[in-house]
C-alpha cells in the first residue's frame, strides 16, 4: 500500500474529512472576513502607503494561519486521544498499534494543517491585487487595488458560500450570496462605526 | 505441520472499517482465502462478528495482525478444520 492510500485509509477511518471540511469553511470565512475587515479599516481611515496595509493584512493572515494550526492541533490531539481511549475500553485491547491508533496520531496534523492553511491562503488571495500594484503590475481596467482587494474578499466569500451549498445540497447561488450578505453586514457595521 | 483449511473466528471490531471493507481486507491476504463474515450484535462502539475463512494453507498469524491493524480483536476460535500434511521425503 502506498504512503497516499495508507493516508486516504486512515482518513475514511478517522472520519476527517467531514472535521477538516468544516474547518476549512469556519477559518476560510475568518480569513476572508479578517481581510475585508483590515481593507475597509484602512480605506475609510484615509490614504495609507500600500505598503503598510500589505504589512498590516499579512501580520493578519499570518496570525491566523498559526492560531488555526496550533488551536486545531491542540483540540484534534486531545479529542483523538478521548476517542481512542474510550474505544480501546470498548474492546479491551490496546489500539496503539492499529489503524486507529495511527490515525488519532497522524490526522489532528493534517487536520490543523487545513485549518492554518484556510485562513492564511484565503487571506493572501484577498491581498493579491495589493502585491500586484507593489510589484508593479498593472491591473486591469486601471483598477484600484484598494477596491479590486476588496472585491477579492467578497469573492472568496462569495466562494465559500457556495462551497456550503454544494456540500449541504442547497442552490449554490443563494448560499453564496447568503455568505455575502454577512459580508455586506460586516461592511456595514464599520462604516457605521467610523 | 498439519494444514490449516477452514476457521471461525469470533471477533469484536470497531464500526469502521464496515464489514465489507474488512472482509475484503482478509480476503486480499491470499488469492485462495475464501471469507466469510456475519455481524452477530451492534453496540454503541463496537460490533461482534463472526468470519469464517476457508483456503488451501490458512495462516493464522497474519490473519491475527491485520484483524489487529484494523482495530479489532479475536475473542475466541471457535471451530478450526485442518489436514495432515504429507511426509517429507527422507531421500
Amino acid at each position: 500500500m502506498s504512503l497516499i492510500q495508507h493516508i486516504r485509509s486512515l482518513w475514511k477511518l478517522s472520519q476527517a474529512g467531514d472535521i477538516a471540511r468544516r474547518y476549512f469553511v469556519t477559518n476560510g470565512f475568518d480569513g476572508a472576513l479578517t481581510m475585508l475587515g483590515i481593507l475597509l479599516g484602512f480605506y475609510t481611515g484615509g490614504a495609507v502607503p500600500l505598503i503598510v496595509v500589505i504589512s498590516a493584512c499579512l501580520g493578519a493572515a499570518i496570525a491566523l494561519g498559526v492560531s488555526g494550526f496550533t488551536s486545531a492541533l491542540l483540540s484534534e490531539t486531545e479529542e483523538r486521544k478521548k476517542e481512542l481511549k474510550e474505544l480501546e475500553e470498548s474492546l479491551v485491547a490496546p489500539l496503539e498499534e492499529s489503524d486507529y491508533g495511527k490515525a488519532s496520531q497522524i490526522m489532528p496534523w493534517v487536520i490543523a494543517a487545513v485549518n492554518g492553511l484556510s485562513p492564511f491562503l484565503i487571506s493572501l488571495f484577498v491581498i493579491l491585487p495589493l502585491w500586484l500594484e507593489s510589484w508593479g503590475f498593472m491591473l486591469p481596467f486601471e483598477m484600484d487595488p484598494f477596491d479590486a482587494a476588496i472585491g477579492f474578499a467578497f469573492l472568496a466569500i462569495l466562494f465559500l458560500g457556495i462551497f456550503l451549498g454544494r456540500i449541504s445540497g442547497t442552490f449554490w447561488l443563494w448560499s453564496g450570496l447568503r455568505a455575502v450578505l454577512i459580508g455586506l453586514g460586516t461592511a456595514g457595521i464599520i462604516f457605521l462605526i467610523r | 505441520m498439519a494444514i490449516v483449511k477452514r476457521i471461525l473466528l469470533d471477533v469484536l471490531k470497531p464500526h469502521q472499517p464496515g464489514a465489507l471493507e474488512f472482509t475484503q481486507t482478509l480476503a486480499d491476504l491470499d488469492p485462495e482465502y475464501r471469507v466469510n463474515l456475519r455481524v452477530e450484535e451492534v453496540d454503541e462502539n463496537t460490533e461482534s462478528i463472526i468470519v469464517v475463512i476457508e483456503g488451501e494453507n490458512i495462516r493464522f498469524e497474519e490473519i491475527d495482525q491485520a484483524i489487529k491493524k484494523m482495530g479489532g480483536t479475536i475473542h475466541s476460535v471457535d471451530e478450526v478444520e485442518a489436514e495432515g500434511s504429507p511426509p517429507a521425503s527422507t531421500e
